[in-house]
């Protein structure tokens, strides 16, 4: 088991706890919307999410040394280096395995991920690193009303979490693209024959999700550094989307206020060392009751 | 393995014929051939050689497990590192608490595997495909994190020991004697492998893989064919758990991580799905792998500026090679074998004649 990183940074009034769970919460929604963008778009799993959220994170360090002095100008250049990353990772990867089975997919991007952890070993070596102090940021803790505590960045994070949610739904709601999207989620066939270009709606799929995800790597490393270790976070935040509903993003949202808040409860009540853990038994407890999710499509279970 | 091609001219006449193991004289010379090699390898391989030779062994064996139930049954699970897990702790904690010897400790981690077995497949009778390989990754992470509890519990954090096991008096500790000891358990479990892919096990197996609907029509008793294939595939993997601590002497959660999971995956596949000489060309593959890139690199100029980023480098070049095999050969090394196989047979021509056509 890897070494654990856990959001309970500070100690405990119930306030505090409830503050915790916010923050956990809006981790895993962010990362959990790329998993759910990716499958309701293209029908994959993509197992590599993990690690793509850690190259956002690996760029803005990146970016953050090229431009030092103007973070403005790294934060915004790693954002659209990353969506090229994801862009990228459709065209030359994933665009090979359509209309594979699914399982190949899924195990492609597992495949990718070890590419990718091996790779980002070696380009930017295993040490943790701190984006905030390349960018000069300091992560100041914010005291709220009623003697609980949040990190300047931590706050960031529910915000962009807020924000990022809010953009999705409109695009998806009312963008021509966003409704390119969900038809070609919906029918993929029929949406070809209406002219709509699928290979652009899953590339374009892929650069979104990596960027949510690239976005959430950004804010917990220049909350909390950057090792390795932010995998398992990548890891943790799919059972949230699992549980919401594979295939929605309301689902996403409160598939992740319950993973965190039974992680933060068992943290807290429990042992420690649940940690790592509990989100896949609430997991395995959700695919016994109602394996679609809260929000999923029933008929998902069959197509798959 | 009847799917090998064969030359013509070759008929079987008794039930006799039908049900022998190795039906042509080929078969039989070639398998006594490599019968012998394997049992002389210890006298000319050097420790190091003798030492990647019963890891292949071992990983053959949790390999064939993987092949039943993915291979053959259909049946997708991304737990089998917990299930190795949970054989290696039962073996571990027996040893340790009550200095229980071997030829129980085996047993009973098998029992363990195959009770972890039913609760691994209970999810499937309800799941399938994505989610059930979700399910299986679930369960995982919950065996590893019993395994780390009861170390963290008990106060051997960095792991338990295990001491060499007696069995009739003789201590089975060493190189050489951990090599038989591994051939003798790879080569029962492919012959368990090939018997039940014969029976009617395997074939409920199959008719399940092709068409579940089908196959219950057929009168097949699905739920209990898959769970069924769960139990013995797991049964299998938790004695290779239990060999795999008594081997490294040594039991800790740290070496069942989702990556070993991930590389067991990874031989089904890279050996190519759907063939037990699949899975052992696959072991054989991802366990020397590392090797030969360590070798690779170690022979480039300046070898030492590379040397501590072997591991990195071991990750990404194993993860490219599985996207290779599954984007451009997702039959597997088998695939490859029986192409050159198919070459030699049809030489001079290049194509099997078209089926049906008229001369």
């Amino acid at each position: 088991m890897e070494p654990r990183q856990t959001y309970c940074q500070f100690e405990s009034s119930a306030l505090q706890l409830l503050v915790n769970i916010l923050v956990l919460s809006s981790i895993y929604a962010l990362i959990a919307c790329g998993y759910v963008l990716i499958y309701r778009v293209s029908r994959v799993l993509n197992l590599a999410h993990g690690e793509l959220m850690m190259v956002g994170s690996y760029l803005l360090l990146t970016t953050a040394w090229m431009f030092a002095g103007s973070p403005i100008t790294a934060i915004a250049s790693a954002i659209v280096l990353s969506l090229t990353v994801g862009v990228l990772v459709y065209l030359f990867l994933m665009r090979k395995m359509t209309g594979e089975m699914v399982l190949a997919a899924v195990l492609t991007t597992v495949a990718l991920g070890i590419l990718l952890r091996g790779l980002m070993v070696l380009i930017w070596s295993a040490q943790q690193q701190y984006p905030a102090q390349a960018l000069g940021f300091s992560n100041p803790a914010l005291a709220l009303p009623g003697g609980a505590r949040i990190s300047l960045f931590a706050a960031i994070l529910i915000g962009v979490t807020v924000a990022t949610y809010a953009a999705l739904f409109t695009f998806l709601r009312f963008g021509a693209w966003g409704v390119r999207m969900r038809a070609a989620g919906q029918n993929p066939l029929l949406a070809a024959q209406r002219g709509i270009n699928l290979h652009a709606i899953y590339a374009l799929a892929w650069g979104l999700s990596t960027l949510t995800g690239a976005l959430a790597g950004m804010l917990i490393s220049l909350d909390s550094g950057l090792t390795g270790t932010m995998v398992v976070i990548g890891l943790k935040a799919f059972p949230a989307a699992l549980v919401g509903g594979l295939d929605s993003l309301v689902g996403a949202i409160v598939g992740a206020l319950i993973i965190g808040a039974c992680e933060v409860l068992a943290i807290q009540y429990i042992d420690p060392l649940l940690s790592d853990v509990i989100p896949f038994i609430v997991l395995i407890a959700f695919l016994v009751v109602r394996p679609w999710g809260l929000f999923g499509t029933r008929e998902e279970l069959d197509r798959v | 393995m009847s799917s090998q091609p064969r030359a013509s001219g070759y008929f079987r006449t008794s039930y006799a014929q039908d049900f022998a193991l190795l039906q042509t004289r080929m078969q039989r010379v070639s398998a006594a051939t490599f019968g012998v090699i394997l049992l002389g390898f210890p006298l000319i391989a050097s420790a190091f050689y003798l030492d990647l030779a019963t890891q292949v062994l071992l990983a053959s064996i949790g390999a064939l497990s993987l092949m039943l139930l993915t291979g053959y049954a259909g049946l997708i699970s991304l737990g089998h590192a917990g299930l190795l897990c949970a054989g290696a702790f039962t073996a571990g904690i027996l040893y340790k608490e009550f200095n229980t010897p071997i030829y129980v400790t085996l047993p009973a981690a098998a029992i363990v595997g195959a009770l972890l077995g039913v609760i691994f497949g209970l999810p499937s009778l309800r799941l399938r495909g994505l989610y059930l390989a979700v399910s299986t990754l679930a369960l995982h992470f919950v065996v590893v994190y019993l395994g780390g509890e009861y170390e963290t519990k008990r106060g051997f954090s960095t792991g338990i020991t295990v001491d060499a096991p007696m069995i009739f008096g003789f201590e089975l500790y060493g190189g050489t004697t951990w090599y038989y000891v591994m051939l003798v358990f790879a080569a029962l479990t492919l012959l368990l492998c090939i018997n039940l892919l014969r029976t009617r096990v395997g074939r409920a197996w199959r008719a399940i893989h092709a068409h579940e609907t089908v196959a219950e029509a057929l009168g097949i008793n699905v739920a209990a064919y898959k769970l069924l294939a769960f139990v013995i595939s797991s049964a299998i993997a938790a004695v290779a758990g239990a060999l795999f601590a008594y081997y490294r002497s040594f039991v800790s959660v740290e070496a069942f991580s989702l990556f070993l999971t991930i590389q067991y995956v990874a031989m089904v596949i890279i050996g190519g799905m759907g063939s037990l000489l699949g899975a052992i060309l696959g072991a054989l593959f991802v366990t020397v792998f590392p090797y030969v890139i360590e070798r690779a690199l170690l022979a480039l100029p300046d070898a030492q500026n590379y040397a501590g980023q072997l591991f990195a480098v071991n990750y990404a070049a194993f993860g490219l090679v599985m996207i290779l095999f599954l984007v451009f050969e997702p039959l597997g090394l088998v695939g490859i074998w029986h192409r050159i196989q198919t070459y030699f047979l049809l030489w001079p021509f290049k194509h099997r004649p078209v089926a049906g056509a008229r001369k």
